[in-house]
């Protein structure tokens, strides 16, 4: 069985997946709503990249952005460490997925609340930002918290290059112990714990949201 | 900056890609057809009569679902290795691919499978038709052309899930990018052109399942209009 020594590393290792996908979340949100909006806005050159972002982001796997990210920006100059570089390939990832998702949040709220905004008098970024968004985000809440799950678990993509979360320590105790199934269930137990609750919160938001189709 | 790109490499490398571009592509058909067929089979048994088999697809799903595929690829290549099991990194890398995408796809398939009006089943029986028939020929079609789309991205996704398969050493297009990238020190003009070739493959399969839909449903290309 694990040692005391061997759970702690596993427990500070699990802190750096949480952080990790933290960042990824804060940051890929922050960066995700910059990409749904343009994405819906009346400027086809916006829209165009927007697009153009979303296609190349979805069709590269995670796991080579997280190299591209290593080896890409080291060579710009940048001495960045595995955990810089696999966030910023996190917050890139996230970034495309969300703005996806808040599109059709954005998309699916009524026509009737632009019109009645409209009558309103409220300028256009008004009528974007206090009537449209809101309502828009709320819309994809459950969808969103869907995708968290995913980022925690694509976390451990970030083993790959050197970062010392949940995925990269298990191997390294695996590799001392050899006992992978007892250190691999303990790991993706650990994962478990971390993505369920998000998993049965977003199920929750889904049930909630549907109240009239019920 | 004082970096010179240089993709020379290619010259002399591309035959390498070229065939880890076939067995990434390999693999994820293997993984697509065998995870599909396994995930409509758990859509069933997640829409049965039986609660025990209701609760035991849906036990299997949440626990695939909530952990990640390097974990699950780790558990079966290392962990089938260490109580004898000797199996290649090709199979163990299928095996993992696939139960991975039939949990997803069975909540796809069982989103599909419930959207198919009751009304149907209960013709279809007073039909006189089987349970099999009534399942293969009333609800099943119709259930998978609604989903169709879902299943597409799930699938695509897949494909750019495969390249995990190089962290268990299994010959693929990832690993065969680690591998010239040891030779030639070029990482990130490698990398730059798997990623893409892998925005390339992403394309055609995404045409590929076009055309598949086209062909399987036929009311689809008469008509031009989803379900």
């Amino acid at each position: 069985m694990l040692t005391t020594f061997q759970m702690q590393a596993l427990l500070t290792a699990a802190v750096w997946t949480a952080g990790l996908s933290l960042i990824a979340f804060v940051l890929g949100g922050a960066v995700g709503l910059l990409i749904a909006v343009m994405r819906v806005s009346a400027n086809r050159v916006l829209r165009g990249i927007a697009f153009t972002y979303i296609q190349i982001v979805q069709g590269t796997p995670l796991l080579v952005m997280m190299m591209l990210a290593f080896f890409g920006l080291s060579i710009l100059g940048f001495d960045l460490a595995p955990f810089t570089a696999a966030s910023f390939a996190m917050v890139i990832y996230s970034s495309a997925y969300f703005g996806e998702i808040w599109r059709g949040g954005i998309l699916a709220v009524p026509k009737t609340q632009w019109e009645a905004a409209e009558c309103l008098a409220l300028h256009p970024v008004q009528r974007f930002w206090l009537v449209i968004i809101p309502q828009g985000l709320r819309i994809s809440t459950p969808p969103t918290v869907g995708f968290m799950v995913q980022i925690v678990k694509n976390t451990s993509l970030a083993s790959v290059i050197g970062v010392a979360e949940l995925t990269y320590t298990s191997k390294l105790i695996n590799n001392s112990t050899f006992q992978p199934f007892i250190i691999f269930s303990v790991v993706a137990v650990l994962y478990f714990c971390m993505c369920y609750p998000l998993a049965w919160w977003s199920r929750k938001l889904e049930d909630k949201l549907n109240v009239a189709h019920r | 900056m004082t970096y010179t790109f240089d993709f020379s490499f290619l010259a002399e490398y591309w035959p390498q890609l070229l065939k880890g571009l076939a067995q990434t592509a390999q693999l994820s058909l293997l993984s697509i057809i065998f995870g599909f067929l396994l995930g409509t089979l758990l859509a069933i048994g997640r829409t049965a009569q039986s609660k025990l088999l209701r609760r035991v697809c849906a036990i299997y799903v949440e626990a695939i679902r909530n952990t990640p595929l390097l974990v699950q690829m780790f558990m079966i290549y290392f962990g089938l290795a260490s109580v004898g099991f000797k199996l290649s990194a090709e199979f163990c890398a299928v095996l993992a691919i696939v139960i991975n995408v039939s949990s997803y796809t069975c909540e796809i398939m069982r989103a599909g499978i419930e959207s198919v009006r009751k009304g149907q089943r209960e013709a279809s029986d007073c039909l006189g038709l089987t349970w099999l028939q009534s399942l293969f020929l009333v609800v099943l079609p119709p259930a998978t052309e609604r989903v169709y789309p879902a299943l597409v991205s799930q699938f695509i996704l897949i494909m750019l899930a495969t390249s995990l398969v190089s962290q268990i050493s299994a010959e693929e297009l990832t690993s065969t990018a680690a591998r010239i990238d040891s030779m030639t020190f070029r990482s990130f003009e490698i990398y730059t052109v798997v990623a893409l070739i892998y925005i390339g493959l992403a394309f055609v399969f995404r045409l590929g399942f076009w055309a598949l839909s086209r062909l399987v449903f036929p009311r689809l290309r008469r008509l031009g209009t989803p379900l």
